[in-house]
């Protein structure tokens, strides 16, 4: 799960990280207060879940209120990168002297959270990464011992000469390990933590995702789920206990299990079609589960046929017949419905299927070929 | 003689009287598993389908020299579950559950390092040793004995990959699921290893996804150090960046963990990857073929040296 800027922001003053003033606003007048409120020149902010939201135009300097009224009427309400800007942060401008990068990853290779900092900092991370990647210094830190301070002290020294920056970075650094392991992070992220003029260290933008694995235990965060920000039907999916992702093509696919649900998705585009959401109905398998699963499916005016791919290991055939056939009967669908059912229970889905007698395949391919020959998608 | 599990499996089932636990504990005992005990804290004393119940692993390992663990607990409790195996003296540990939290991953992967302890999972489907033992959940009636070893980080591809080799007259020595999540206890150089040292098995499947650098670190390691011919299928090449597709570790972070890239790899590395999981017998096959080829042109050169070296 991803949470705003201004989110993650609050996390970090929580433990005293330093941070702008500022406050998120979402409409014109809120913008404008705020920015009175501050009282000094003021960053105007675009709150989206993508990145590149500078060069996008989500990001402006505004000298004085006049200005900030301008840029948070420009900002808000527009598309970024296809999402819509609801929220704006209004923070305080701070002058840079310099920028920093810093940042903690759950790393699967080490089974660690790595912590990375670079003088090369307010630029894309992943193109400094790729370029030059001995410009970025890590630290792998043994999760059972947790982060000492001498360890963040010497990556501090990494980029910093001054003791007194020193300091602070590696108070920074500290803090920000406490943040990622007690929100169950798999991302946290400051780019650029800046100089001032004055010798102080501040963060002035904060990325946080969170494992959606630890969610059950972090309540408070899930409190920040921006569900504006979420496809609607993927948030239907996921009241229903489906896994479902949505796409732009014109095949819809049932299936259960992740892995089979992709394989499905790329025979789909192999042959010839297009898949219009990825959709793991999970493993056990009760009909309403089905029959949600189509309803989403079905609403999506793109799609030209469902392909139902399940092969039956603890999801057993017959449920989700059951499901199936509910469906049919429940939404009329208009568009051709192409089932393959095998694994567990199959002979008895089979009789059940026989009530609506909807166009089946043998295996996967097959099956994959006749939803996108049924929904007229490939005839030469 | 297959890897991991096999004839001198004791198994415990931790979480036995829940739902998945008990169904899965019968299914395994029905395939021929020899599962000894089950542990749910306040139901010692108690039999499920036969099995003895403890309330902690301690006595049941005690009592019943239990060797293997699976676990089906829910998530908030599965780590705990882990240790609790582990510190009771168990070596092999199989966590079925899903939505384990990354950072009880971490703490345990470095807690078992050192201990001489397999973990297979979380968020896997466990393992099958055909005709020998089952552990987890992955269905017997579509395995058969014999010599393809198979490996991958997901549940119902895995099925069907072991349903086109079954079909397509190939026998496997041990089929595993290794889990989908970020933070896995066994990955795929592990499995690789073990496959590669194992006798009865000559040839791998490996079925990779998006997400990581494991299928790529595999590649690598194949490469330099696998005699036995490998090939491969990577899902996902249709998968959106950034999204998680339920596997937690399913996911492509900026540029990196693509299917492409996988693939690429692989190819590298002198894997044939399959579009189609059915394809996989079929390219087995041929590399087995190969590998027959080419042992035998090596035994022909050697044996036209020695004749040399007599002449001299």
């Amino acid at each position: 799960m991803k949470i705003h800027e201004y989110q993650a922001k609050e996390l970090f003053q929580a433990v005293g990280m330093p941070v702008p003033p500022g406050k998120v606003a979402t409409t014109v007048q809120e913008a404008v207060a705020i920015a009175d409120e501050i009282n000094r020149p003021v960053m105007v902010k675009a709150q989206v879940h993508v990145g590149g939201r500078g060069k996008a135009g989500g990001v402006k300097y505004a000298e004085n209120l006049e200005a900030a009224k301008i840029w948070a009427q420009r900002i808000l309400g527009m598309d970024i990168k296809g999402l819509p800007v609801n929220k704006v942060l209004i923070t305080e401008a701070v002058e840079i002297t310099s920028e920093t990068y810093l940042g903690i990853i759950l790393d699967r290779v080490t089974k660690c959270p790595v912590i990375m900092i670079s003088a090369a900092g307010g630029i894309d991370i992943e193109e400094v990464a790729d370029k030059t990647p001995e410009k970025i210094h890590k630290l792998a830190v043994n999760p059972r011992v947790g982060l000492r301070p001498f360890e963040a002290r010497n990556l501090a020294y990494k980029v910093f000469r001054d003791i007194k920056l020193v300091r602070q970075v590696t108070d920074i650094i500290l803090k920000l390990y406490d943040v990622f392991w007690n929100v169950d992070a798999s991302l946290v992220e400051i780019n650029p933590l800046i100089t001032t003029p004055i010798n102080q260290v501040i963060a002035i933008d904060g990325k946080v995702n969170i494992d959606d694995n630890g969610l059950f235990r972090q309540p408070e965060i899930e409190q920040m789920r921006d569900l504006s920000a979420e496809d609607p039907s993927e948030i239907e999916a996921k009241k229903a206990g489906l896994t479902f992702i949505k796409l732009d093509g014109n095949i819809g696919c049932i299936v259960n299990g992740a892995g089979l649900a992709m394989a499905t998705m790329d025979l789909v585009k192999h042959y010839g079609g297009d898949p219009a959401n990825f959709l793991d109905i999970g493993g056990s398998s009760n009909p309403e589960k089905v029959l949600n699963a189509m309803r989403i499916i079905l609403g999506d005016p793109n799609v030209k046929a469902v392909l139902i791919n399940i092969f039956g290991g603890i999801t057993r055939c017959d449920d989700v017949a059951s499901g199936i056939v509910a469906a049919v009967k429940e939404l009329n669908p208009e568009i051709p419905i192409v089932t393959r059912l095998t694994g567990t229970n199959e002979a008895k889905a089979r009789k059940i299927m026989k009530e609506i007698s909807l166009p089946t395949a043998p295996t996967l391919d097959e099956v994959v070929k006749k939803a996108i020959k049924l929904a007229g998608l490939n005839e030469e | 003689m297959a890897i991991f599990i096999n004839k001198k499996t004791k198994l415990l089932v931790q979480g036995i009287t829940g739902r998945d636990g008990s169904f899965h504990a019968k299914e395994m005992k029905k395939y021929g598993t020899n599962v000894v005990a089950g542990v749910t804290p306040g139901k010692g004393g108690t039999k499920v389908a036969g099995i003895p119940v403890f309330n902690n692993v301690a006595d049941a390992v005690a009592k019943t020299k239990a060797n293997t663990s699976v676990i089906y607990v829910p998530p908030a409790f599965a780590s705990d579950s882990i240790y609790e195996a582990v510190d009771a003296g168990i070596k092999t540990v199989i966590c079925i559950t899903e939505g384990v939290p990354a950072n009880d991953m971490m703490k345990i992967y470095h807690y078992i390092k050192h201990r001489g302890v397999r973990l297979i999972g979380p968020n896997c489907p466990g393992l099958i040793s055909p005709e020998l033992s089952k552990v987890g959940i992955i269905p017997g009636n579509i395995c058969k004995r014999g010599n393809i070893g198979v490996v991958s980080r997901s549940g119902t591809l895995t099925y069907e990959v072991i349903f086109a080799l079954t079909s397509g007259g190939m026998g496997q020595s041990t089929c595993i699921g290794i889990g989908g999540d970020q933070i896995i206890g066994t990955n795929f150089i592990d499995v690789l290893t073990a496959f590669e040292n194992d006798r009865s098995t000559k040839g791998v499947v490996m079925i990779g996804e998006i997400g990581g650098s494991d299928e790529e670190d595999a590649a690598m390691f194949v490469k330099k150090k696998m005699t036995k011919p490998v090939v491969g299928f990577i899902a996902g090449r249709t998968a959106p960046p950034g999204k998680r597709m339920g596997h937690a570790g399913a996911i492509i972070s900026g540029s990196s963990g693509t299917a492409a890239d996988k693939v690429k790899a692989l190819n590298k590395a002198g894997i044939p990857v399959a579009t189609s999981p059915l394809e996989l017998p079929a390219l087995m096959t041929e590399k087995l073929k190969e590998m027959k080829a080419k042992k035998g042109t090596v035994k022909k050169t050697k044996t036209k040296r020695s004749t040399k070296a007599k002449k001299k």
